[in-house]
């Protein structure tokens, strides 16, 4: 134990490193997939044949096929398409397509409890479907998408180690190399172990917060 | 002068036709109430008039405009046709006062100001000027359809839809709505109540409508219908409600 604590401070500088690429990844991904997620989302309740049946296929394929297996195509067949990409610019990407049908349901979901008398009361007053959405059913479909949104986040938190399989250098890759080149296998993965999940706690009070807030009025 | 006028309405779900051929107008200043049993078609029947269901046959003319909801038109005929709900449909995540300001704010696009004052005198008036700033949830049920009745008043309408508007109440607060639904009839407004209350119906209306198995069996002033009702259906079902 006291080993541990005379090593670890000379490893968390290289580690650190890799956490700026893995939150970089992270945060870029996230807002790709919420993006995508609320177009596949719109696209499903819009109560348009053509757009509701195109996103629901994008959505099976895409859930269909490993995140890896997407990152990979992206880095390394896509150049052969004429389209190169950093790695890291690859990763957000990949993930952020990868993570916008989990996203996509979430919102869905969200969307399709709320009581249809609702959209009734709402076209009543002679809303449109934009005031409607943007008026009576996202405020209220928020708060139900909340939680599971926020779980999201902190699976792809973690699963922005699968940027290492594209070259990445983020965090658990970062480990991985200085474990491999020191040996001192028991302190750096716990060290990578920490420091995720010390990343993911302020995501979980920043969820909470959130869902007090705006929950506020129910 | 006609304000809502319905002619030849024919309504099916897929191969079951459920309203046959109803043909009836409501004049300026009228109160119609609709009565009939359960599954006659009452409630599908009124949501056509705003566009809430599509009908297959026949026309409906609101103000002369065709209520038709491909066209862009509806939007303006739902504004002119006020709608009160059975079950409320408040907005959950706005004050009272919110709900009522909301169509005129964002729909009609009135100066906040003004909309937000306007709301309290219609709060004020179905007697809630004390719970402008409470939620629905807040609310009892008699309190909601209240600022419900509220909410379509403020769009200012030339006729208002009551769609079984006591039907999800709790036997003591059904007076408190009709008391505010009777208040609105002495003053003027054209109405149209799909509703169970008898006694509000013989009382306020200028015309009942008996429906069933979506026919438009017999109507007539509430004395006709509703004392010497001519057609063994209405008898029948009279009788039933009457003895319950």
């Amino acid at each position: 134990m006291s080993h541990f604590f005379e090593q670890a401070p000379g490893y968390l500088p290289i580690l650190m490193q890799g956490v700026y690429l893995t939150v970089l990844v992270t945060i870029g991904a996230f807002v790709l997939a919420t993006v995508l997620g609320l177009v596949w989302a719109s696209m499903r309740v819009s109560g348009i044949a053509p757009l509701a049946f195109t996103a629901s296929t994008i959505i099976i394929i895409v859930r269909g096929i490993p995140g890896m297996v997407i990152l990979f195509y992206i880095y390394f067949v896509m150049p052969d398409l004429g389209l190169s990409l950093t790695a890291v610019q690859a990763a957000i990407i990949g993930l952020g397509i990868a993570y916008s049908p989990y996203m996509a349901e979430v919102f869905r979901s969200g969307i399709e409890a709320i009581d249809r008398g609702q959209t009734e009361a709402a076209l009543s007053i002679g809303m449109g479907w934009g005031l409607l959405m943007r008026r009576i059913i996202l405020p209220q479909a928020i708060r139900v998408a909340l939680p599971p949104y926020g779980s999201t986040m902190i699976m792809l938190l973690k699963d922005s180690s699968l940027a290492s399989t594209i070259t990445v250098a983020e965090l658990s890759l970062q480990g991985k190399l200085l474990a491999s080149s020191t040996f001192e296998n028991t302190i750096i993965f716990t060290l990578v172990a920490f420091i995720y999940l010390a990343m993911s706690l302020p995501l979980t009070a920043f969820n909470s917060w959130l869902e007090r807030r705006l929950g506020k009025s129910r | 002068m006609s304000i809502i006028e319905l002619k030849n309405i024919r309504k099916s779900f897929g191969p079951i036709e459920v309203i046959h051929d109803i043909s009836f107008s409501v004049k300026k200043g009228e109160v119609v109430c609709i009565i009939g049993p359960s599954g006659s078609g009452k409630s599908t029947l009124l949501r056509c008039i705003n566009g809430l269901e599509t009908y297959q046959g026949g026309e409906i003319r609101v103000h002369g405009d065709r209520v038709d909801t491909a066209s862009k038109s509806i939007r303006h005929i739902r504004t002119r046709v006020a709608m009160v709900f059975q079950r409320f449909n408040l907005f959950p995540h706005m004050t009272a006062l919110e709900n009522v300001a909301e169509g005129p704010i964002y729909v009609k696009k009135e100066p906040r100001e003004k909309a937000l004052e306007h709301a309290r005198e219609l709060l004020t008036r179905v007697g809630l000027a004390a719970k402008a700033d409470s939620y629905p949830p807040q609310l009892s049920g008699g309190q909601q359809q209240r600022v419900a009745i509220a909410r379509a008043l403020g769009m200012q309408p030339d006729a208002i839809l009551f769609d079984e508007p006591t039907s999800a109440l709790d036997p003591e607060l059904v007076g408190e709505v009709l008391a505010v639904m009777r208040s609105l009839a002495a003053e003027g407004m054209t109405m149209v109540v799909v509703t169970h209350e008898m006694g509000f119906a013989r009382e306020v209306a200028d015309r009942v409508l008996f429906l069933d198995g979506g026919v438009l069996v017999e109507q007539g002033p509430p004395e006709e219908v509703l004392s010497r009702p001519q057609n063994p259906r209405t008898q029948d079902f009279l009788r039933r409600v009457l003895e319950a």
